[in-house]
């Protein structure tokens, strides 16, 4: 991976942002650094998809700046930052209900592979070659997920659980340097959560750089080497699960809103 | 693997069928339409790309059609430049024409498109009329010289079928190929939810405007050769009528089903020939039909008739 | 010499002005309760002002009695074209929904030319030719009756919407669908009023354009489009935006007419749509969307 050795992989400096004159984030800066986990929690509202949407170019910052690996990526469209390699999945899941599961993960491939229009048009050799080896690896990335036998499935016939998986697939098969989950245990049960645990456990042992949004407080202690809390946009502490936990800060925003610890 | 096998089984009887027809079809009135057929196909083709694949509306693709066939007719006809050339430079620059209007109308959400096709077909159909000089005005453009193969002018409503099928055919394959690769997936992802297509790294507006200019491209190869094969063109063929002829062709077949379009062009060219004593009544059906079939068969007349038959056996237990 | 018609060219365009500022509106108000580019709105603009010229031509009412009657016209056929195609539509995608419009105004179209023929229609000033000479302009009275008029609609409208209960749900509508019906609000019965809106507002603006243009079956094509290049200019949805975007529209095509040529007036208005588009995509005074994920 290029970077710098030294160099956070992905910084936020002071970063703002207003819809309609309201304040949604408000001077929020962190840093992320290769082969964390970060995790980033906070009572509803708090704006933590906000930060996300933010990092990934929905929409750009009403100021403050945006780097990854020292470059600024400010402003940049959704479709350009995740050409920096940097991937996501949503709140509620989306993937392409009317494509199959392997075209869903082929769409994550994408921005990796080069075939053109006219290539398309002709389906010269090379780009049969290169949409091979792509439904190959987009079938063994299904496999890892334990979803390879759906493959050839419509992506709205398999389950949530299921679906949670492939967006994950399709967001990891390009081998990102960072990976955006939100809330990927949302809607989940108990085991199913514990599953996806498991999951993003295995993504860290890839190595992959995490920032994670969630609401599920277990899960989060268990799997993020540091997690920063947000509220009312404010980032209000930071620090590893066990400081977090004891912060008096903390504790009062969550008593205050309507979850518990 | 089997899609690819289906997809030539599919193409070759398709093929096999064009090249039996003129066997069974005596008369050139019905060869005319079949030529019509291949020609409207070439149009639906394109636009199906467009409103099946980037999800939006074209009412001005009979403008792209007319500057095929007007400018065909000019350069060939009143400075004798080589049909096969001036052919193919002016889709490339019918297809510019489209990539400048698509730029500021399909960066925004919503259905600027749509209007703003509609206003070109207008402005281009008022300027097809007025400037006489170069068009002929309103009573026509008469006297364009036919394509040639070598030295062999291609002439004659069985030349110009064996012509007009053979580039209906190689276009389909080559469009055909384009859904079935990378290109075309970016442009279901981005039908299907763009935000999200974008976050995957899909330059979203850049393909929608490309497959804009690929599509009036199509329309523009179809407008010269059907001004080589009638040998006279009017205002009249460019109006709006047949922009919304266009599209109620691709929607009755079905929005992004190449196939279903075929049909569609196939059965709407033939059926107003078929209902000859209902020309006053004919734009009064067209709406309709329009209307009807996207109230109740949103897919597609082919999609929606397949899946009604699918149920039905459903309903009979034969199939589990 | 030209500028001595300066005044002239001022009093037509604000004439046309507030014609597609009309239909402009018409357009706003269906795209904000429904989302939908309505096809359909210069066919309502053509069925007010057919229905007027037959009430009072042929069936001889006077005009105050045939006015409203024409109006609830456009209000009706705006009704039927909710509760049929719209609503029984087996798709709630905007594509197709815009689509049904466009076959909706065809279907208008044909029949119109079915029921009033080819040839251009007139109707008579509603008191009066003798224009009313004021410095350099002359006045037709017509054009002070299309003034008050399209004045008395936009009143009346913002009234409704900050006044009324009803006005007030449609903007809750417009601003959030899922928000409004949570409350309690009948998305249904907004969608279905502001179709009978717009259909109101259209044959207002035919009716009153009438008799300075005269009106045929397929003159509603050019209007809704005028009006649609509009409500760009002011900025799409936008209340504001599409009175004064169809003023300055007005003003813009007549003086260009004035100057350039009258041959390509009707360029005029498309050029200027474009322009928009490439400079200010979101008009004087439209919102820029944000998108949720």
């Amino acid at each position: 991976m290029a970077m710098k050795t030294n160099g956070a992989l992905l910084k936020l400096e002071e970063v703002n942002k207003q819809f309609d004159g309201l304040l949604a984030i408000a001077d929020v800066s962190l840093c992320l650094y290769s082969g964390e986990i970060v995790s980033l929690i906070g009572p509803n509202g708090a704006g933590k998809t906000t930060i996300l949407n933010l990092i990934s170019g929905v929409y750009p910052p009403t100021s403050g700046e945006i780097f990854l690996n020292g470059e600024s990526i400010t402003g940049l469209k959704p479709y350009q930052v995740a050409q920096k390699r940097v991937a996501r999945t949503f709140q509620s899941v989306q993937i392409f209900q009317d494509m199959t599961v392997i075209e869903n993960v082929l769409l994550g491939l994408h921005h990796r592979l080069r075939s053109g229009f006219v290539q398309g048009m002709v389906h010269l050799p090379a780009e049969r070659k290169e949409e091979k080896r792509a439904i190959d690896q987009a079938g063994a990335t299904l496999e890892k997920f334990g979803i390879g036998h759906l493959a050839y499935r419509k992506a709205n016939s398999i389950s949530l659980k299921e679906q949670r998986c492939l967006e994950i697939a399709r967001s990891i098969v390009s081998a990102p340097c960072l990976l955006l989950l939100d809330e990927p245990a949302s809607g989940l049960n108990i085991r199913e959560t514990e599953e996806m645990a498991d999951i993003i456990k295995g993504l860290r042992q890839q190595g992959l750089t995490i920032l994670l949004v969630e609401h599920d407080m277990n899960l989060v202690m268990s799997i993020a080497h540091r997690i920063f809390v947000l509220h009312h946009g404010l980032k209000i502490a930071e620090g590893s699960p066990e400081e977090i936990q004891r912060n008096p800060e903390v504790i009062r925003a969550y008593l205050g809103g309507t979850h518990n610890i | 693997m089997t899609k690819t096998r289906k997809k030539w089984i599919y193409f070759s009887a398709l093929a096999g069928v064009v090249a039996l027809l003129p066997l069974l079809v005596k008369g050139g009135y019905y060869l005319l339409i079949l030529n019509i057929i291949a020609i409207n196909g070439l149009v639906v083709l394109g636009l199906n790309l467009l409103i099946g694949f980037a999800g939006q509306i074209s009412l001005g693709h009979a403008a792209f059609f007319g500057m095929g066939a007007y400018f065909s007719a000019i350069f060939t006809a009143m400075y004798n430049t080589p049909p096969w050339p001036t052919l193919l430079g002016v889709m490339i620059f019918t297809a510019v024409v489209a990539f400048v209007l698509g730029i500021p109308t399909l960066r925004l959400a919503g259905h600027y498109l749509v209007m703003a096709t509609l206003g070109f077909n207008i402005i281009l159909y008022i300027l097809m009329v007025q400037m006489e000089h170069w068009t002929g005005g309103p009573s026509g453009f008469a006297g364009i010289p036919p394509l040639h193969l070598g030295s062999l002018p291609i002439q004659g409503d069985l030349s110009c079928y064996w012509l007009l099928w053979t580039f209906f055919l190689l276009v389909f394959f080559v469009s055909l190929n384009l859904v079935d690769s990378r290109v075309g997936r970016a442009l279901r992802a981005i039908h299907e939810n763009e935000l999200v297509a974008n976050a995957l790294g899909i330059n979203t507006e850049r393909y929608k405007v490309v497959i804009f200019a690929i599509s009036a491209a199509y329309a523009s190869l179809a407008g010269s050769l059907y001004a080589h094969y009638l040998s006279f063109i009017s205002p009249k063929t460019f109006d709006i009528f047949y922009s919304v002829q266009i599209v109620t062709m691709v929607v009755v077949g079905g929005i992004g089903n190449l196939w279903g379009g075929l049909l569609g062009a196939a059965v709407l060219t033939a059926l107003p020939e078929i209902l000859h004593a209902m020309r006053d009544y004919a734009l009064l059906l067209y709406g309709l039909i329009l209307m009807g079939v996207l109230v109740f068969f949103p897919e597609g007349l082919l999609p929606g008739l397949v899946k009604l038959v699918g149920r039905g056996r459903l309903v009979n237990g034969n199939e589990n | 010499m030209i500028w001595s018609q300066l005044p002239q060219f001022f009093v037509s365009g604000l004439t046309s002005g507030s014609i597609y500022a009309l239909i402009a509106l018409g357009f706003g108000i269906i795209h904000n309760a429904t989302g939908i580019v309505n096809f359909a709105q210069g066919e309502f603009v053509m069925i007010g002002a057919m229905t007027m010229i037959s009430l009072t031509q042929v069936v001889g009412l006077p005009v105050l009695t045939a006015f409203p009657l024409a109006v609830l016209a456009g209000m009706a056929v705006g009704w039927l074209m909710e509760i049929g195609p719209i609503r029984r539509a087996r798709s709630d995608s905007i594509l197709i929904l815009v689509m049904i419009t466009v076959g909706a105004s065809i279907t208008m179209r044909e029949t119109a030319m079915h029921i009033w023929g080819k040839t251009p229609r007139t109707l008579a000033s509603f008191s009066g030719d003798e224009p009313l000479v004021l410095g350099n302009a002359a006045i037709l009275p017509q054009t002070l009756w299309i003034l008050g008029i399209t004045l008395v609609v936009v009143v009346l409208l913002g009234l409704f919407f900050s006044r009324t209960m009803v006005g007030k749900a449609m903007r809750a509508v417009a601003e959030n669908r899922r928000g409004a019906a949570l409350i309690g609000i009948g998305v249904h019965r907004m969608k279905m009023l502001s179709f009978v809106l717009s259909g109101g507002i259209g044959a207002v603006a035919g009716i009153i354009i009438t008799p300075i243009t005269t009106m045929s079956y397929s003159a509603g094509v050019m209007l809704a489009l005028k009006g649609f290049a509009a409500a760009i200019l002011g900025g799409y949805g936008s209340m504001k935006g599409a009175v004064i975007g169809g003023l300055l529209l007005g003003a813009i095509e007549t003086f260009g007419a004035g100057f350039v040529s009258s041959a390509y007036k009707d360029a005029f208005a498309f050029l200027i749509f474009l322009l928009v588009l490439f400079i200010r995509p979101t008009g004087l005074f439209g919102k820029e969307e944000v998108k949720r994920v």
